[in-house]
Formats: structure tokens, sequence, C-alpha cells
């Protein structure tokens, strides 16, 4: 299935990327992080991230679907 | 009502908007950008913010908080772009008919904002440096990314 992927802050500059389509079979948000993290190492490097799906706050057992916008969001740090 | 703002708060006006004739007390929190942090001499911060959900998680937090402490009002802004020491970073207002509630309830208000909202802190150094916030403490711990 088709997923568009964005990352932000220091996600963005470990990939390089604001943002890629991907077509993947990763059923899940966190599959689908696993994947992005063998094609780029340095995304391994962090806990307490957080994803969204179609701009909603999500969880790491999210069940993707065709079309989904997955948003991957380092630690965050506001305040 | 929350806002994100790339412009300074207008402090006096957050504090006229909260005025209520029900409310005994208001407790308004400010963040500011201090000149140092873990041994850093800290220059300005810069501040990312994905703003859609940004702003509908801040109004999820206002409204859990004002059920959950009986709030008459609140309200919170937070800064983004380019930020310069002793700006205001962050702003909670709240107003409720009595204090113990407004303390509770700008507490957990900020507490929240902090740790729920896609918000990230750069902060640039005075050795010319600049790192996001908390991130360096991650790729030293290596754990992995699941909470």
């Amino acid at each position: 299935m088709k997923i568009e992927i964005h990352y932000f802050a220091a996600f963005r500059e470990a990939t390089g990327i604001d943002s890629e389509p991907v077509d993947t079979q990763a059923e899940t948000t966190a599959a689908l992080f696993a994947e992005c993290a063998e094609r780029y190492p340095a995304l391994r490097n962090y806990s307490a991230s957080l994803v969204a799906v179609n701009d909603e706050m999500a969880d790491w057992g999210y069940a993707l679907a065709n079309g989904d916008k997955v948003l991957f969001f380092p630690p965050v740090a506001g305040g | 009502m929350f806002r994100i703002t790339p412009h300074p708060i207008d402090l006096a006006a957050v504090r006229r908007q909260l005025l209520d004739t029900g409310s005994g007390a208001y407790v308004q929190f400010e963040g500011w950008v201090r000149d140092y942090n873990e041994g850093q001499q800290v220059l300005r911060l810069e501040y990312e913010v994905y703003e859609p959900l940004a702003i509908k998680e801040g109004q999820r937090i206002l409204a859990e908080a004002t059920q959950r402490f009986g709030l008459r009002k609140a309200a919170a802004i937070h800064r983004s772009g380019m930020l310069e020491l002793t700006d205001v970073a962050v702003i909670v207002s709240v107003a409720s008919p009595h204090r113990s509630e407004a303390f509770d309830g700008c507490r957990y208000i900020i507490d929240q904002l902090k740790s729920r909202l896609p918000i990230w802190k750069k902060e640039h150094y005075a050795n010319g440096t600049a790192e996001w916030v908390n991130c360096q403490h991650c790729a030293e711990a290596g754990h992995p990314h699941q909470a």
C-alpha cells in the first residue's frame, strides 16, 4: 500500500528530507518506522518518539491503510 | 483558547480576555528563554511546530483541564520560530472560583503541553553549535523508538 511519510525536526535532519511517498507491506506504524530506520540508521537513536496518522495522534500499533499520511515525531520539547 | 504565534505574546491581552465576574483566582505561567542549559551557554532558541496537530492537541489539553479542575476559563499561547533571551516562549492562563484549582489546573496544562504537543526546541549555543533539546540524551541512551 502507498503511504506518505513526514519527518520533523531532528528526524528531518537525520533523513535529509521533509517527506516521502513509500510503497510498503508494513502493517503498523511501528513496522513502518522500523523499515525507515533500516534506510536511515540515525532514526534508531531516539527514544520516546511519537507518531500521528492523518493529523491525529496515534500509537505504534496503529493498523495502516492505503493512502495514510504518517507523521514521525522525534521526542517533543515544548515550553 | 490555544494558539501558536510567531509574534511576541501580548500578556495583558490574555489576562483581559479571561477577566470573569465568577472567578476569584487567576494564575498565569510564563516560560522564558534562559541563558544556559546542561552546562551550555544558550544564545537563543528556535521552535519548530507542526501547527495542525499542535493546535488540536493544545485545545484538547485546555478542555481536559477545564473539566478536571473546574476552571472557568483557560488559555495558552506558544511561540514558534527564533526567540531571544528573556522572550516569553509560552504562556498559560487560567481563571477559577478559588486559587487551589487555578494553581493545579495551570500546572497540569503546562506539563501536558510540554509532553504532548508536536513542538521541538533547538538551542543555539555560544560555541557556535546548535542541538535539538533531548535528542542528545536519546542518542546516548540508545533506546529503541517504541514508547
